[in-house]
Formats: C-alpha cells, structure tokens, sequence
C-alpha cells in the first residue's frame, strides 16, 4: 500500500478511532485493547499525531506461530515506526507483545515478551534510544480477535507499539 | 456390554479396589484392580434441639457429597433405608443396613448451643458389625459448619481408604467474566467444592495464576496493576498485599512457594529472555537460577524443596527440566509427542503433573519424576494450569472452550484418569491452586 492510499484509509478510520477511545473508558481491566493510542489520538490526516502512527504508518506488526522473529512485512513497518518515532521525539512508547490461545499462560507471557523485545531491537536499531521504549508482554490475555481459527491466530500473535506523551497527550 | 466394561477396567493403570469380606475389616484398596464404588449410607444427623435440624440435615448431605464425588463411595439412597437413626447412641440395626447393601454407614449427632455447632460421628463397618475406630467430634462456630461437614467426610475417607483427605481444603483461582477480549479476571477463593467464595481483589488489574503458601496463610499472583506483570504476595486473612521488589524494565511473574514457605521461585523477563530467579521473601534478595537465551518458567518445587521442575524451550519446543533448588545443570524428564508446559510436583513426591499439547489438543498428564510411566488423564480443546490435591489424589485443573463464546471453568479429574467433574463457580475460573489440608 503506498503512502497515499494510506493516507486517505487513514482519514476514513478517524471516526472509527473515536469510538474505540470511548469504549476503552469503560474497560476497568484498563488495558488498550486495539493498542490504539495511548496518547490523545488527535486527526490522522497529521502525519505528527499518534492516530497517524495507528492507521497510515502501523502500529503493529504480526508473528508466525511460536516465532518471535520478523518477518520483511514487519520490519518493514517497524522501520516506519522508527522514522515517525525519529520525527516526533515528544513521544515514547510502550510495545505490547501478544500471543494467540494455543499455549499454556506462562509460556505465552514469556512468547510475548520476545515478540515485543524483538520489535523494540529493531526500533533501537534504526535509531531509536532505548530510554524510549519500554515493553509488556500480555501473553495470551488480551486477544483482539476472539474464533479460535488461524485467521484470528494470525491477528492476535502482534507486538503493538503504543504512544505515550506527545503534545495531545 | 459387560465384556466391553471389563476390558475397558482393566485397560486402566489405577484402580480401586473395594475389598471386603465378611470379617475383613472395611477397606478401600486404591491399587490396580476392579472399580466397584463403595455402597454407603449417611442418614440426617440425630438433632439434639429443634434448633439444630436443619444443620443436621445439612451436615450429612456435604458429608455424602463430599463421599460420592471421590467417585470411590456410592450413597445409597434414603429412601431405600429399612430403617432410621433416631438415637446417636440407639443400637445400629446392622441386618438392616445389610440388607440394602450399604457397607459402610456413617452416623451423626449435632448439638447447637448458642453459635457453638459440635459434630459427633461415627463410621460402621456393617457387614462386620461394629465401628470402624472410636467415634470422633469436632466444635465450630455455625457459619463454618461446611468445614465440619468436610472434617467429618475426611475423616470417613481416610479410615477407608488408609490415605490422608483432602475435603477440608480451599482453592483460589482465577474468578472470569466477560467476554474473551474483554475478560475481566480477579481473585477469588473458595472451598475445594465451590462453596464460600470471596473475592480477594477487584478487576481493576489483570491477575493470573495465584499459588498458596505451604501453610495457606498467603497467595502468591502476579497483577498487572502497575501496568506491568509484577508479583504480589496477599494475606489471606486480612486481605493485605504487597509488591515483591524487581527492577525497572522487567516483568516477573509465574511465582511459587518453597515447601518452607520463605522462598519464592520465578520467572523475571528481561530483554525479551525470560529465566528462573529466586527471591528470599523477608530480605527481598534475588538470585539468578539459570542463565540461558531460551524461556524459563513454570517452575515447581519438590516437597522436600530440594529440586525444581520447570519449562523451557531450549531444546525447540517447551519441555520439562528437573535441575537443583539452587540452579545448575537440568535433566529434561520429557520426551513424548508434544509440547509440555507447566509441570506441579505433587504433594507425595512421586509424580509430576503438566500440560501437554498436542495434535491440536491439550492434556493434563501426570509422570513420574523421572519422566517415567507418562500418563494422559484428560483431553479437550484446552485443558492447562493442573493443582494437586493435599493428598495427591486429585487434579483441579483449567478446561477453556473453543470459538468466540469461549468460556474458562474448572475441573477435577482422579490421577487414574476417572471421575472428570465439572467445579462450580459463580462465573467462569481459571488458573486453580490448591491449598493444603485447612488445621
């Protein structure tokens, strides 16, 4: 998908977005469950706002099953991440590592806690300071798809980068 | 039918037996063999007052259900009865008894004064005529007469069967609402049968997997309160908790007790590795127990506390290790089909009990120690997370539906394999651990 097209998806998920801020206020579990910003989401037609991030550049990249490594597509979303990231310094971020149901809780916590390491190397390696980064692995706890099929599988095993601060945050 | 229901008897590797014979005493073999459940009789406990009529009726159905639900014992119904206990210290009309069947017959007498409850008992060897071992009591508040019922029930299972009960014991787990990408989880606790539960936290944080200290005074679990996996340690009477130190940028979780009760075994994740740590609970100091790029967790004492059973990956896939308390080389002790996961000492020593996953489906299994006599008890979807019971007899373990509706509850299954029970609890559970023997 080109940058364009990006764009003009992204302006059409803003109201969408908005939704999923709302919803997440009366989640007393009190986690970001799309992974969608954790900073004020402001407009996705600018390009410095975490809404952006989420929907035109991608806030999450997906794994095989039982594999912490990355694949090209998500490197090369992650090396998209790191470019915005390197463009807007007001932001951190928090990189949620996930796991789909086929596994014992344990072992899934640490899975997640590789996928999101490996994503945030990555970030670090394109430049991005450590100091920036933290990570949580949520295991298999908080799938965002809910069949018990390879097609939600696949969407579930995800390390998410979620924004803090910024200036609408 | 009964040549199919033979063979599929002996197929079993654990049976029991119940051998009785005129003038043998009265005895529940648990040993390979024929399964024939154990008839018995627990007519209404005999009233002392008014007052205490309906606890008398009470107390003698927790003490069957307690019996039956071991699958070992068989309740003969009351209405079968020829006749009645009226009297606690009345003649037993043994012929009676015989002649519906009922080998052992447990009577009752319950006094009520004030909210002092006192529960007397005796258990009859029917077709010997006489008791089996002098008649026993035990004195409570009211609110605990459940307690005094399963007290009762243990008692009765042990002097049949020769083996510690397990009746008197508490479970806390995982309480679950919601649906899966919203599930709502806190701690919960209850009685082994589902019975009294509270709840130990809100929902306001996920928590998972909770263990009890050797004395089951503390719960260890790990919270996300902080936003991160963390350990806490909660004291159960007066519901206080506390945060077990750990280092900025790293998550911990997966903690257990050591059978003195002043250690903790864990998995601390760290740079996306995640290794076995321990932490004296008193100073807070931690020591590193292996060292290694692959996962660590899942670790268990041995009751003698001398070794760990734990999970790691560094072979591919998940497997079981056995290695010293205080770390060094590991021996894998798994090496079937599969991938194992959180392997539980049991409480005897002799055996370990773990998850399997395999061919698309999960097991609760049981080997021993040395990886020996591997053993498959159960299969669904998703079963995971096995406890034992206080005299290792019993699993309660995690059974989670497939699809979108999925739904956790628990589960109690006999290490033959036999008697696979649902628990009930208000809303679906998790993650069970079981206490050990209440004082």
């Amino acid at each position: 998908m080109n940058l364009l097209s990006k764009i003009s998806m992204a302006v059409a998920l803003v109201a969408m977005t908005a939704c999923t801020n709302n919803s997440a206020l009366d989640d007393t579990n009190s986690v970001n469950l799309g992974g969608s910003a954790g900073a004020g989401a402001g407009s996705a037609a600018d390009p410095s706002s975490p809404a952006y991030f989420q929907q035109a550049v991608g806030d999450r990249v997906l794994f095989e099953v039982d594999q912490s490594t990355l694949n090209d597509a998500a490197r090369a979303t992650l090396l998209a991440q790191a470019n915005w990231l390197l463009e807007n310094t007001d932001f951190s971020a928090t990189i949620e590592g996930h796991a789909d149901e086929q596994g014992t809780r344990e072992y899934n916590l640490a899975l997640g806690a590789r996928r999101a390491n490996a994503a945030r190397e990555f970030l670090i390696s394109r430049g991005v300071a450590g100091s920036r980064l933290k990570v949580v692995s949520y295991g298999k706890e908080r799938p965002i798809e809910i069949c018990s099929e390879e097609a939600c599988y696949a969407n579930n095993r995800r390390a998410v980068t979620v924004l803090a601060g910024g200036l609408t945050g | 039918m009964m040549k199919f229901l033979v063979s599929l008897f002996l197929g079993l590797s654990l049976m029991v037996t119940a051998a009785h014979a005129q003038n043998q005493p009265l005895r529940i073999e648990i040993t390979e063999g024929v399964i024939e459940p154990l008839p018995f009789a627990v007519p209404n406990f005999v009233p002392d007052s008014g007052a205490a009529s309906e606890l008398a009726d009470d107390l003698a159905r927790v003490v069957a259900a307690d019996l039956s639900g071991t699958g070992l014992f068989r309740e003969i119904p009351a209405s079968a009865y020829i006749s009645q206990v009226t009297g606690f210290d009345d003649p037993i009309k043994f012929a009676d008894w015989k002649a519906i069947n009922a080998q052992a017959l447990v009577t009752g007498a319950v006094n009520v004064s004030g909210n002092r409850v006192t529960v007397r008992f005796r258990v009859w060897d029917v077709f010997s005529d006489k008791e089996i071992e002098p008649g026993m009591q035990f004195s409570g508040t009211r609110d605990g007469w459940r307690r005094m019922a399963h007290k009762v029930a243990d008692a009765v299972y042990s002097r049949i069967t020769g083996e510690g009960g397990y009746f008197d014991s508490r479970v806390v787990y995982v309480s679950e609402s919601g649906p899966k990408n919203q599930r709502r989880k806190r701690l919960a606790i209850m009685d082994y049968d589902g019975h009294n539960v509270q709840y130990l936290t809100d929902s306001s944080a996920i928590v998972l997997a909770p263990r009890f200290s050797p004395t089951g005074d503390r719960v260890l679990y790990t919270s996300y309160e902080s936003g991160f996996p963390r350990i806490h340690v909660l004291d159960v009477g007066q519901v206080q908790r506390r945060v077990l130190e750990s280092a900025e940028g790293t998550m911990s979780f997966a903690p257990r007790f050591s059978p003195d009760g002043q250690t903790v075994v864990y998995s601390l994740s760290q740079g996306g590795n995640t290794d076995l740590y321990t932490m004296n609970i008193a100073s807070g100091q931690a020591q590193r127990l292996t060292s290694t790029p692959s996962i660590e967790t899942a670790p268990s004492y041995s009751p003698d506390g001398q070794q760990i059973v734990f999970e790691s990956d560094r072979s591919g896939t998940p497997q079981l290790y056995v290695m010293s308390a205080s770390g060094g080389e590991a021996k894998r002790i798994s090496f079937g089909q599969g991938r194992y996961g959180t392997p539980v000492w049991s409480p005897r020593g002799d055996l370990i009990a773990f998850t399997k996953q395999n061919k698309g489906r999960f097991h609760i299994g049981v080997m021993r120690t040395d990886g020996s006599e591997e053993r498959l008890l159960t299969a669904s979807f998703l079963d995971e997370g096995p406890t034992w019971s206080p005299n290792g007899r019993v699993i309660m373990f995690t059974r989670e539906t497939r699809g979108e509706n999925g739904r956790s509850s628990l589960y109690t299954v006999d290490i033959s394999g036999r008697n696979l029970r649902p628990v009930r609890t208000p809303d679906g559970g998790s993650d069970p651990a079981w206490s050990p023997l209440q004082k």
